[in-house]
């Protein structure tokens, strides 16, 4: 049945009716086009998962809560859809507050819903009662506890407009077991009204005016791409504005795919892992255009000797942004696509850059990401970059947090939008695979490749219970070198050597370990065996588990070291 | 710098939890905060005084409680004219011969006497924050005994006054 069939379905069926909570909550997630659900039962919301049983709505169960809260996260990032999850009470809920911090710093939309105790026993310290509004309010852009069944449709529609207008984020929905009982009026008709949340979309057309002036007038432009383009949709319009006015692009991590990699415009991801090229246009640049990003540590260094002589001009759409790390000339609150289309539509006069533009071109051909190959050893570099060649960067691709991370970071060029999937803000270890498989969820055709490395798989690889009983055609890699290799690479060149719990020595056999859940699993160990592994394993029409053995002591580089401005990175250039 | 902010929010539950937990996890240092729902019972007023160390930061606070959700209208109205009031609460120890001595040292403060207790008194005072520091530091010497403040609330002045012969018009 088509999503809309059901919506008119549901809206025939359910205009101002009497009916239960837990079935007000499934009727409201019909009318929000919600396709799947991720979640786990339990005591407190078992009327919801009986209710989900007799609807039929598809529900997918995690084996363990945060392995659906970062299926959920996955599946927003790609779909661009909220992702809907529900959780019990008590410890089900606390083990979603990872991935709702998670979904909090990376502005993904989610509709959190945790069970709760009944009203009557809330404050007692009942069996698995937790306090989830106080845990989570931190950590949710708005949260509720509904406290009265009429309320709920209500709350249900403002979460979903909170989690999707604005700038996006997680909202949570704590449901008492006695609320979700009790009969009410459900009646989805009524207009969202909160007269504290009107988010600014359109731009301010006199900053536009400065914006455009301060571009006729630069020598060293730059754009700072992040995360705001691709939740605005953007994409397309950053290209044609960077092109218009012949700007160099940056991107944050999160930002990958905003703008094409293999664009000449494009100078590579900034910040701490980010190419040389990229920080040393930052650093020198005269005029400087964030276009939703928020100036994260990581990506400034340190933030005394950021971007000194340039111009800062800040476009996001959330104003708390703009200021809040680094002073800005030209603040400019809007939606990404909005303040885009705008100044394309300026068509102001081209800066005098192309000089500049040259001497980066220039710095890209000098200072390229590089890596030393190995007759024997593959290095992790070379097989993301394998990946990439054999993929022709079309894949959906997911990382855990750590090494690999970065270096799929460096040397995957994401062509696309909404391609690259990863944990940014938090860095929580344990995210990329579950998040491949929201995000093969989202788009069931496209090839997903999720990168991971040995430590972080071993967080959430319990949900390789759900790869294999929905045949998800997911491709496993695990970038084993034994170790937490960030941890590992810090310990080095910063702890004198001491490699503190940082090197594992014993894991599980993990083509074993595929095999026991009914997924094609081998080992490559050799660099002469990787082109083919990696053929064999795309090849393959169904999930994979491919144990990449790979060089154990390598490090992430260049590198901006913490404290450090961005123009002083180590490891630009081979030895 | 102190800075006087106000914000009305929705009277609803756990309010107050988001505001500060928001400031407090944000690093910002309140000196008071008095809450209390406004003409419209559904709506409530805070008023804070927040210690900062420069304007960005003030922004900082004001933007970020315009992110909270149930947060309707902030104002810092620390350089607007406005009437900032205080109630304090000083039992001061008072042996029955110094009554009369502590009663003339209030006065001109118009502070009132609301208890007498036979070693002490306790004295209400109501005003901007200098007055209340004021009476405070006079009543030291006698040694306090307890204290207790309600933190600044403010609003602005019905009409902005810019200078004295406005004023007149104004009056007459």
């Amino acid at each position: 049945m088509s999503t809309k069939l059901r919506k008119k379905q549901a809206v025939a069926s359910s205009e101002k009716q009497m009916m239960k909570g837990s079935k007000m909550l499934i009727e409201a997630l019909k009318q929000e086009e919600v396709e799947v659900l991720f979640g786990y039962p339990g005591g407190a919301i078992l009327p919801t998962f009986d209710e989900i049983h007799q609807d039929g709505i598809r529900h997918i169960l995690a084996r363990h809560e945060q392995g659906a809260v970062h299926a959920a996260e996955g599946y927003a990032r790609v779909s661009k859809k909220p992702g809907v999850v529900v959780v019990t009470s008590g410890p089900g809920a606390t083990n979603v507050i990872t991935g709702i911090a998670d979904a909090m710093m990376d502005s993904l939309p989610l509709v959190v819903f945790s069970g709760q105790v009944a009203t009557s026993v809330i404050g007692t310290d009942a069996f698995q009662e937790s306090d989830v509004m106080g845990l989570t309010m931190p950590i949710t852009k708005h949260n509720y506890q509904v406290r009265d069944v009429n309320e709920l449709p209500r709350i249900i529609k403002e979460a979903f407009h909170i989690a999707t207008t604005g700038r996006p984020g997680p909202v949570l929905i704590d449901l008492p077991k006695d609320v979700s009982i009790e009969t009410g009026l459900f009646d989805y008709n009524q207009e969202v009204n909160l007269p504290g949340y009107h988010p600014t979309i359109m731009p301010n057309k006199l900053q536009i005016r400065k914006l455009v002036e301060a571009v006729s007038s630069a020598k060293k432009p730059i754009i700072l791409a992040g995360a705001g383009v691709l939740h605005a949709g953007a994409s397309e319009q950053l290209l044609e504005y960077a092109e218009q006015q012949q700007i160099p692009i940056a991107s944050t991590l999160l930002g990958l795919g905003a703008f094409p990699g293999d664009h000449e415009l494009f100078l590579g991801m900034a910040g701490m892992h980010g190419t040389y090229p990229a920080n040393m246009a930052i650093y020198e640049s005269d005029l400087l255009i964030s276009i939703g990003s928020r100036f994260d540590d990581r990506v400034t260094g340190n933030l005394e000797k950021f971007a000194p002589n340039a111009k800062i001009a800040h476009i996001d759409i959330d104003p708390a942004e703009i200021g809040k790390n680094v002073e800005t000339q030209i603040p400019i609150v809007a939606d990404a696509m909005e303040a885009l289309k705008e100044l394309i539509n300026q068509n102001g006069v081209k800066g005098q850059n192309s000089l500049w533009n040259e001497e980066l071109k220039h710095l890209k051909q000098e200072y390229p990401l590089w890596y030393k190959e190995d007759p024997e050893v593959i290095k992790p570099q070379q097989l993301i970059e394998r990946i990439y060649e054999k993929t022709n960067g079309e894949a959906i691709v997911t990382t855990d947090v750590g090494q690999h991370q970065m270096w799929t970071a460096q040397f995957f060029k994401f062509k696309k939008p909404n391609r690259f999937v990863t944990s940014g803000g938090l860095g929580t270890m344990g995210f990329g695979f579950p998040a491949a498989i929201g995000a093969q969820l989202a788009e069931p055709k496209t090839p997903v490749i999720a990168f991971m490395g040995d430590a972080g798989f071993q967080m959430t690889l319990q949900e390789l219970s759900l790869v294999q009983e929905m045949k998800l055609p997911i491709k496993l890699v695990i970038v084993n070198n034994s170790s937490l290799g960030m941890v590992r690479q810090w310990q080095q060149l910063f702890f004198e050597e001491r490699y503190s719990n940082s090197l594992v020595p014993v894991q599980p056999d993990f083509v074993k370990l595929a095999e026991a859940y009914d997924i094609k699993g081998f080992r490559v160990d050799h660099v002469a065996h990787l082109d083919g592994a990696i053929e064999e394993m795309l090849a393959h029409d169904g999930p994979a588990l491919i144990d990449f053995r790979v060089a154990d002591k390598e490090n992430v580089y260049p590198m901006v070291a913490p404290g450090k401005g961005l123009h002083e990175m180590i490891g630009v250039k081979p030895e | 710098m102190k800075r006087i902010i106000t914000a009305t929010v929705n009277n609803s539950s756990g309010v107050l939890n988001r505001v500060t937990g928001m400031l407090a996890r944000r690093n910002y240092n309140i000196e008071s905060i008095t809450v209390g729902h406004t003409e419209n019972p559904a709506i409530s007023r805070m008023t804070f005084v927040v210690v900062v160390d420069n304007q960005r930061s003030i922004e900082q606070v004001i933007k970020q409680l315009n992110k909270q959700i149930d947060v309707l209208k902030v104002s810092d109205i620390t350089d607007e004219s406005i009437m900032s009031r205080e109630l304090v609460l000083i039992k001061v120890f008072s042996c029955p011969q110094q009554r009369a001595e502590i009663a003339a040292v209030i006065n001109p403060f118009r502070a009132t006497i609301i208890d007498v207790g036979k070693e002490s008194v306790t004295v209400q005072v109501t005003g901007d924050q200098q007055k209340v520091e004021a009476l405070i530091d006079l009543l030291h010497p006698y040694g306090i005994k307890e204290l207790a403040r309600t933190g600044i609330t403010a609003v602005k002045r019905g009409h902005k006054v810019t200078n004295a012969e406005e004023r007149v018009v104004l009056i007459n």
